[in-house]
């Protein structure tokens, strides 16, 4: 073979492989139902701006990566919904059986729809959206083992992450508002205590199952009252140490998927379990039409009971997944909490769609209703709200 | 768009057929099977693929849009092949990938990477008959081709664009499959497969695929570099493009396990 080609194919294996820019803006407005509890909180319909740009690269197919998604929010009602955070600046290096990533990342640990209850790692930007999906960029090591009988992974996760909260100006918040200027730590070390966690994930069969292990900073902090230095009454977040087990466990049969999740932890101010567990069955093509419709039904427990910090505490959630499988990608879910107890209702309904091949258009309601005043929603009951967004991808 | 299964049921299919019957005497049913059995040989041994394809979404008014995504390919051994699509176009959908592992009697197993959440999902296999990403093609015409999902019937040779090919019935065996027949033209000279007409569960002329532009490579594997799915009832249609044929990558099934699926793009 002539000497040139050589030089210039091995050129190639080397070079960069991938490397490109992509990302979405999005605009969203909310409007809400009621008028807001407190003076405080601005009225009007709400508006923001959203920019999450990504830079990729890879080399050596794909056994090293370079990612960097930085993210912006602007809030009209809410400055803290303003933020700019660093969702993604890691690199990635694989090597056969072994994997390690380092820099700031995002672990998605789990099964279940309706609550995720074993997504330990990243901390939940709140403020992004109620429904909890959005998550902050989480500093970590992680090493991942592939072998025979599953994959082992190892986080070192040095440095914490508080929850964002909405601020005194902004609705969807408690009577008194989380004042994230003032959290509260068990750890001396405060944010920068180092935690870790181990995971465990196989496919057996029809089974994809997941065992993990966290100690470190649990990330739904603790509300303290307290007052700030204005004399106003305010809920300190105080972060707690804990130690976690936790399982997550899928059988999928033809159109069933069997879902469950379990959690327990030990912190120094209580010793807890909970679980979510249910199925998704789904319908294809109903009607002859190629719209799939999924059924969803999810039951929550949680050994604290009604003095559960977290709303799902003995609750079922009802809901369905519409799936158009059209060329603009058309879906629709819609679903809704009961809580088991006080017969309080939490619904959310979220329908997307795509216009042209640039923009897709997000429409989201959120409905609290019959809320019960012993209820963790009770401060949200007038919050009840619709939002509409459009995004541009590129 | 291929068929394959392991040499090892070809030949035992091919070794009963031999010594049973002489070709004058085997029934359509037998003939229909051997050819397909034949087919499916000369596509065995192709190790993994990676090509680009892109896929041009038309509706009855003429407008379209374009999909654009990466497909890998793992060839089974004894049992059906590992495919991993990684989707780069439209750009709200880039990053998501589906990752499917084909197997020749029971039920594909698959998942769906969701970047965004960064999320693995595994999702129900039996969706056989619905279309694939919006487009003219269903899951069970994307997925790998085994022999052992129908069973077949030779109607007779015949002539199409110039070209001698058998035409073979073929009935697929999963009742949940959207046909009730496909007819098939394959070449003669080299088992090709250049057009299928899909029948719908009432027995009508739903879908016509036609294959365009074979290419051979490592002077043995045939692969299109058009295809063009037309459906008669709704006047819709998908053309698939591919690009960058790539074999003997030296994929492994680590190439195409949960991992792989999180971080290929």
């Amino acid at each position: 073979m002539n000497k040139g080609i050589i030089a210039i194919s091995f050129l190639t294996t080397l070079s960069l492989e991938a490397a490109e820019w992509s990302g979405y803006a999005t605009a969203e407005t909310r409007v809400f139902e009621s008028s807001p509890f407190s003076d405080e909180q601005k009225r009007g319909v709400s508006a923001a701006v959203i920019l999450e740009p990504e830079f990729y690269a890879d080399w050596q197919e794909g056994d090293r990566a370079f990612e960097f998604t930085p993210y912006f929010r602007y809030d009209t009602h809410d400055d803290e919904r303003n933020i700019i955070d660093l969702r993604e600046l890691s690199y990635l290096v694989v090597n056969g059986d072994w994997e390690v990533r380092f820099g700031v990342s995002k672990v998605f640990w789990g099964v279940a729809e309706s609550q995720h209850l074993v997504d330990t790692i990243n901390q939940t930007d709140l403020v992004a959206n109620p429904d909890g999906e959005d998550k902050l960029g989480q500093q970590m090591i992680q090493v991942v083992r592939v072998t025979d009988v599953g994959d082992f992974s190892l986080f070192l996760l040095p440095g914490f992450r508080e929850r964002t909260f909405p601020g005194s100006e902004g609705r969807l918040r408690s009577s008194r508002w989380v004042d994230t200027d003032l959290p509260l730590y068990e750890s001396s070390a405060e944010e920068g205590h180092i935690d870790g966690a181990i995971r465990w994930f196989n496919i057996i069969g029809d089974f994809d199952v997941g065992l993990h292990y966290f100690r470190g900073t649990r990330r739904d902090p603790l509300l303290v009252p307290s007052l700030d230095v204005d004399g106003n009454s305010i809920f300190r977040p105080y972060y707690e140490q804990m130690d976690q087990v936790g399982l997550d466990l899928q059988y999928t049969n033809e159109g069933w998927l069997f879902k469950f999740e379990g959690i327990a932890r030990d912190t120094s101010s209580e010793e807890y379990s909970a679980v979510v567990g249910g199925f998704e069955y789904t319908l294809y093509g109903i009607g002859g039409s190629a719209v799939d419709a999924g059924i969803l039904l999810e039951g929550h427990f949680d050994s604290r009971g009604s003095n559960a910090f977290n709303p799902f505490n003995r609750d079922l959630f009802v809901g369905t997944r519409l799936t158009w499988n059209d060329d603009v990608d058309t879906a629709l879910v819609a679903g809704g909490f009961v809580d088991l107890d006080n017969g309080s209702i939490f619904a959310r309904v979220e329908f997307e769609r795509r216009i042209g091949s640039r923009h897709k258009i997000e429409f989201e309601i959120q409905k609290l209703t019959n809320i019960a005043s012993r209820d963790p929603f009770f401060d949200l009951r007038r919050d009840s709200y619709a939002q509409l967004s459009i995004s541009q991808y590129w | 768009m291929k068929m394959n299964t392991s040499k090892l049921l070809a030949f035992k299919f091919a070794a009963l057929l031999a010594a049973t019957s002489g070709v004058a005497e085997m029934t359509p049913e037998e003939r229909g099977l051997k050819i397909a059995i034949e087919s499916d040989k000369r596509d065995t041994g192709f190790g993994d693929t990676i090509v680009e394809m892109e896929m041009i979404l038309t509706n009855r008014h003429g407008e379209s849009i374009n999909r654009k995504m990466k497909l890998r390919t793992l060839e089974g051994v004894g049992d059906g092949d590992k495919t991993l699509i990684t989707f780069d176009e439209p750009r709200d959908v880039k990053g998501t990938a589906f990752l499917s592992y084909t197997h020749k009697v029971d039920a594909d197993d698959q998942w769906l990477y969701l970047p965004a959440l960064k999320r693995v999902k595994r999702i129900a296999s039996s969706n056989k008959s619905g279309p694939f990403v919006g487009s003219e093609f269903a899951y069970e015409d994307m997925t790998s081709q085994e022999v052992e999902k129908y069973t077949y019937k030779y109607i007779g040779d015949v002539e199409l664009d110039g070209m001698n090919c058998f035409q073979v019935e073929r009935y697929p065996v999963d009742p949940k499959s959207g046909y009730t027949r496909q007819v098939g033209w394959i070449d003669k000279e080299h088992y090709r497969v250049i057009k299928i007409d899909f029948y719908d569960r009432k027995n009508s002329l739903l879908k016509t695929l036609t294959f365009n532009g074979y290419e051979q490579y490592l002077d043995k594997y045939w692969r299109a570099d058009t295809a063009k799915m037309v459906n008669h009832q709704t006047g819709k249609s998908t053309e698939l493009l591919w690009n960058n044929y790539k074999f003997n990558n030296g994929y492994t099934n680590r190439d195409f396990d949960q991992r792989s699926l999180q971080n290929a793009r």
